[in-house]
């Protein structure tokens, strides 16, 4: 269903959007981007620079970006999914082939006001390019096979250029949030069945031929599986971090150690505390209640975007909207998950909270997008 | 494209399901996440707590200082001064080559340590100070102290280092200190946490070594906080440790130092132990050498001097050096025989300057022989044929068995280094050790303290003042522990007949005080003071048969390893015997004219508690003390340096 299809005239313009904002979905970003402020001026040792500052501005940047792109009408923005998508992949392509020369790291490239990481931008023009394909493909067409096979192409291109990066995380979500997004649309349960059945196969039989003649993976590759099993049998060497990581998280107890009195943060124990492992420092500093009270926060971010998907009735929106909440999620789950030891640690950070440009901004466009489907949408 | 409102109420009805499905799919997953939380930061929450803690508390140990080491009157033998180190924080000092290069001009530094700290640099992480130089004068520390903008990382730290303030006189008996290696590590199970900490020092040899137990102490420890790097943070708390104890000694600081210097260059040891309590007053080995040197780390040249030195610097003869000695034995052998009842009132024997034992002649050391001698002449003339009889008379066994009454062929447990058990052989020994039959020709080596038997010096005193007093004197060396005085060394009676005791007190008075006595020119001609000892001159090497065909060659005309061993022991005052003392001159020749003066001497020193007035020596013999008092007292300026300490 299309917004070709509806009267727009109910649809409120000019500076009066901004009453029409999903305003509770705005205060939960800036409580969840207040918490990220609070820890990195924790783990910078009670001072501003040099996290938490920067940080600070490039919210406010992201807030009005945010608002900015909610303003123009969610149709622009469907209008615009494929030239997005082929953005994108144009800059995973510019770093893949300038990216060592320009910026001595692959993932980047350099703006003159901050790096951006294509890999960020894609995660979110991939949902939008998705949601517009669904959007207009006749419903009774998305399980025919040569219809899946253009998403799964959609999906698999620009995530073979990020793992060639190398950046398995981001293409661990980009990969997830695409079949995610594909099963919301409909595509028939059959195909996931057999993706998940094909990939445990593929695990056992992994697992199963290791030590024998056709061993599928080096020597090394399976010691690092064993580490990320049992991090206690190399704990000073690849367990470090996940050990060290655990640690801070169990000496937080109920309520933590206090504001700034986190030793293992404190004393560099941890690794990556303003990227990637900022959530222990909250586990160890706030305990049991603030590790808590942030995946409350997060998790009702998600319900907002769920429940604002929902009740549209643009096909369009509702699929953006639960692609982004989607790929929120995954952000949010794989990190926790990293640092609470559920999971490799493969380089995810948590969203809002951990320091980094890219990955802010880009939210809070995708944050803006969720914003213009709520005022945009059809009455 | 319009498409049919019902096939758009299937689609949103399809999205609808979807998305509830993801989300409860999410929505499960938050929850696995809450429960993973709950697991480790409330089940197992103090398991971490624990471990976050270890993580961060490092326990650092304090070394305790050393305890003090005095002599009997409180004078100080062995102290912690503060010493001044230079060293450098490579973090701070950026670029170390050049502070070096600066420093190397204000100061002059050793090649050989600022290697050992370059090394230690690599190994470190480089917020640790490195030490560059040690032993600093203050002179130094105060241009390093001026000079500090120029030197970044670079300060002068004080700590405590072992002096020796009286130099070589205590080398033998204290020994020294050095810092601890990994062959000492090796060689201690389950080593204290202390002597992991780089270059502690600890006793290497001598009483140094012996009771580092009490003088090393108690370590403190403080508790710091780290980070992920080492680094500290801060301190947490600390508890003290407890300092060494003090240790005062029997010896006496100046008789030692005197010893030591009437000794000289010679090759030779003295012992001087008060008869009364078995106090070691002095105890000398000499040469000696500065034990104020290993400390620092003593250089290889310095090394192999002390090593290669013919009379064995290094080498503790009063305790380590086990000699035959000679005619000082005669005493033991006569002692048996008079113990077994086997000299008559008036009994002589004969001396032809010769006796034959089983087809071989043993030879009296005067060839003419003594003629008709008894136990005082025998002894004042110091007749072998005399003993060579009365040993065949008493047997082996029970001669062995009185040298071990009096303290010969047994260990004396003095806290010095490499304490020797010397020997005092009998037929059961010989068969042990051998292989062999006791022979009878045996026998007559050992009456006169040859052949198998050996002892040392310091086993000699204790012989002597056991004759002395009839008690089984002890030697004592410490005095006192941390105050709390040590056993006496006195010792019970020994049980022996004490008409025999006088008879042998007699004859050793009548050796220092007999016109015919052997020691008679070392002999002393104040009543109150009067010297009763016994001369020993003992062979290291064989009079073959060629030889005494030739004449018997001097001593003079051999190379000095060959030449006779000069022994005196003695004890004085002869009427009421207050101290005990042994000397020996390592090839010195014989006893009467290389070891007797050096004893009387050292005796009227302990006995006078100073140098002793000049009337006191034969009137013919006083030129030539005099100047040796005068040349004594030059060669002692350490005696008056350093005052006294504490006791």
């Amino acid at each position: 269903m299309s917004y070709l299809e509806y009267t727009v005239k109910s649809v409120p313009s000019g500076p009066r959007k901004i009453l029409y904002l999903n305003w509770p979905l705005v205060l939960l970003l800036i409580a969840v981007a207040c918490v990220g402020f609070l820890m990195l001026y924790s783990v910078a040792g009670g001072s501003f620079t040099p996290w938490a500052e920067p940080q600070m501005k490039r919210f406010a940047m992201g807030l009005v970006l945010m608002l900015v792109v909610a303003m123009v009408p969610i149709w622009f923005w469907r209008n615009m999914a494929v030239v997005a998508y082929c953005v994108s992949i144009a800059l995973l392509l510019a770093v893949e082939f300038f990216g060592v020369v320009g910026m001595g790291a692959q993932r980047w490239i350099d703006l003159g006001f901050m790096r951006l990481q294509p890999s960020e931008l894609m995660k979110i023009t991939l949902v939008m390019l998705l949601a517009a394909y669904y959007d207009w493909l006749p419903a009774k067409r998305n399980s025919r096979p040569f219809w899946v096979l253009i998403p799964v192409v959609v999906i698999l291109f620009p995530t073979f250029l990020v793992l060639r990066q190398p950046d398995l995380g981001t293409s661990i979500l980009l990969l997830s949030a695409g079949g995610g997004l594909m099963f919301l649309a409909g595509v028939h349960w059959a195909y996931f069945a057999a993706v998940i059945a094909s990939v445990i196969g593929l695990i056992t039989a992994v697992f199963q031929s290791r030590g024998t003649e056709w061993q599928l993976l080096q020597d090394y590759q399976y010691r690092r599986i064993d580490t990320f099993l049992d991090p206690a049998s190399d704990p000073l060497g690849a367990g470090y971090h996940i050990t060290q990581s655990k640690i801070a998280l169990g000496s937080g107890g109920w309520t933590g150690r206090g504001f700034m009195q986190g030793t293992q943060s404190r004393l560099n124990f941890l690794p990556e505390k303003h990227t990637d492992f900022i959530f222990t420092t909250l586990a160890e500093e706030f305990g049991f209640i603030g590790a808590f009270s942030l995946l409350g926060l997060y998790t009702l971010i998600i319900v907002f975007c769920v429940v604002t998907a929902l009740a549209t009735k643009d096909r369009f929106s509702s699929l953006l909207t639960l692609g982004i909440a989607l790929n929120f999620f995954l952000f949010f789950a794989v990190n926790m998950s990293m640092v609470m030891g559920l999971a490799p640690v493969v380089g995810v950070p948590l969203p809002m909270v951990s320091f980094g440009g890219s990955a802010m901004l880009v939210l809070m466009v995708a944050f803006g997008l969720v914003q213009s489907a709520h005022i945009h949408r059809p009455r | 494209m319009r498409r049919n409102p019902r096939e758009l109420e299937k689609t949103h009805t399809v999205l609808t399901r979807r998305a509830m499905l993801l989300g409860g799919v999410q929505l499960a997953f938050v929850g696995a996440l809450g429960l993973r939380m709950r697991q480790l930061q409330l089940e197992e929450a103090d398991q971490f707590r624990l471990l976050a803690e270890e993580n961060r508390i490092n326990v650092r140990l304090i070394p305790p200082a050393r305890g003090e080491i005095f002599d009997r009157e409180g004078r100080v033998i062995a102290h912690n001064t503060p010493s001044y180190r230079i060293v450098i924080v490579p973090e701070d000092a950026g670029d170390v080559d050049k502070v070096i290069t600066r420093l190397g001009q204000l100061i002059e530094l050793d090649p050989e340590q600022l290697n050992r700290a370059m090394t230690e640099m690599d190994r470190s992480p480089p917020f640790l100070p490195v030490t560059v130089a040690e032993q600093v004068s203050w002179k130094d520390v105060s241009t390093v102290a001026v000079n500090a903008p120029a030197l970044p990382g670079v300060s002068p730290e004080v700590g405590l280092t072992r002096k020796y303030p009286r130099g070589s006189d205590f080398a033998h008996a204290v020994g020294y200190v050095g810092p601890v290696s990994d062959y000492d590590l090796s060689k201690i199970e389950n080593p204290d946490q202390l002597l992991r900490i780089p270059r502690f020092q600890i006793g290497k040899v001598g009483l140094e070594a012996k009771h580092e137990d009490l003088l090393r102490g108690k370590a403190g420890t403080k508790r710091v906080e780290v980070n992920a790097a080492g680094r500290v943070m801060r301190e947490l708390d600390r508890r003290e440790g407890e300092a060494g104890a003090d240790l005062q000694l029997t010896l006496d600081a100046e008789l030692q130092g005197y010893v030591q210097a009437r000794l000289g260059e010679e090759s030779a040891s003295a012992v001087v132990i008060d008869t009364e309590n078995g106090d070691v007053l002095a105890i000398a080995s000499s040469p000696s050498y500065d034990p104020n040197k290993f400390v620092r780390g003593i250089s290889v040249n310095d090394y192999n001097d002390l090593l290669n030195n013919k009379y064995r610097p290094l080498a503790s003869k009063s305790v380590q050096g086990i000699y035959p000695p000679g005619s000082t034995f005669k005493m033991i052998t006569a002692m048996a025989a008079l113990e077994e009842g086997l000299i008559g009132p008036d009994e002589t024997v004969y001396c032809p300057g010769h006796l034959d034992v089983s087809g071989r002649r043993f030879h009296c050391w005067k060839r003419a022989g003594h003629g008709w001698v008894d136990l005082q002449n025998s002894l004042k003339q110091s007749c072998d044929v005399y003993y060579y009889d009365l040993a065949l008379k008493v047997g082996q066994d029970k001669i062995s068995a009185m040298a071990k009454r009096f303290g010969l062929g047994v260990r004396h447990d003095l806290p010095m280094s490499a304490v020797a058990s010397g020997l005092a052989p009998d037929r059961a020994w010989k068969r042990r050790v051998h292989g062999q039959d006791w022979l009878v020709g045996d026998t007559v080596n050992a009456s006169i303290g040859q052949g198998f038997m050996l002892a040392s010096p310091l086993q000699l005193a204790v012989m002597t003042a056991r004759l002395a007093t009839g008690r089984s004197v002890e030697p004592r060396l410490v005095k006192s522990v941390n105050g709390v005085e040590q056993p006496s060394g006195a010792g019970r009676d020994m049980g022996l007949n004490e008409n025999n005791l006088r008879k042998m007190r007699r004859a050793m008075y009548a050796v220092s005080n007999d016109r015919r006595g052997t020691a008679y020119g070392s002999r002393v001609i104040e009543d109150a003071v009067r010297i009763a000892g016994k001369t020993g001159t003992s062979q290291v090497r064989n009079i073959t048969a060629e030889e005494r065909a030739r004449g018997v060659i001097r001593n003079e005309d051999l190379p000095w390893e060959r030449r006779d061993h000069a022994l005196f022991v003695n004890y004085a005052p002869a009427d009421n015997p207050r101290i005990a003392v042994s000397v020996i001159v390592e090839h010195g020749g014989g006893g009467s004219s290389a070891a007797a003066p050096i004893a009387r001497d050292i005796t009227l020193q302990a006995l006078y508690g100073g140098p002793p007035p000049l009337e006191v020596y034969p009137p013919k013999d006083r030129p030539r003390i005099e100047a040796q008092q005068e040349r004594l007292r030059n060669v002692l300026p350490l005696a008056d340096t350093e005052g006294s300490g504490r006791a």
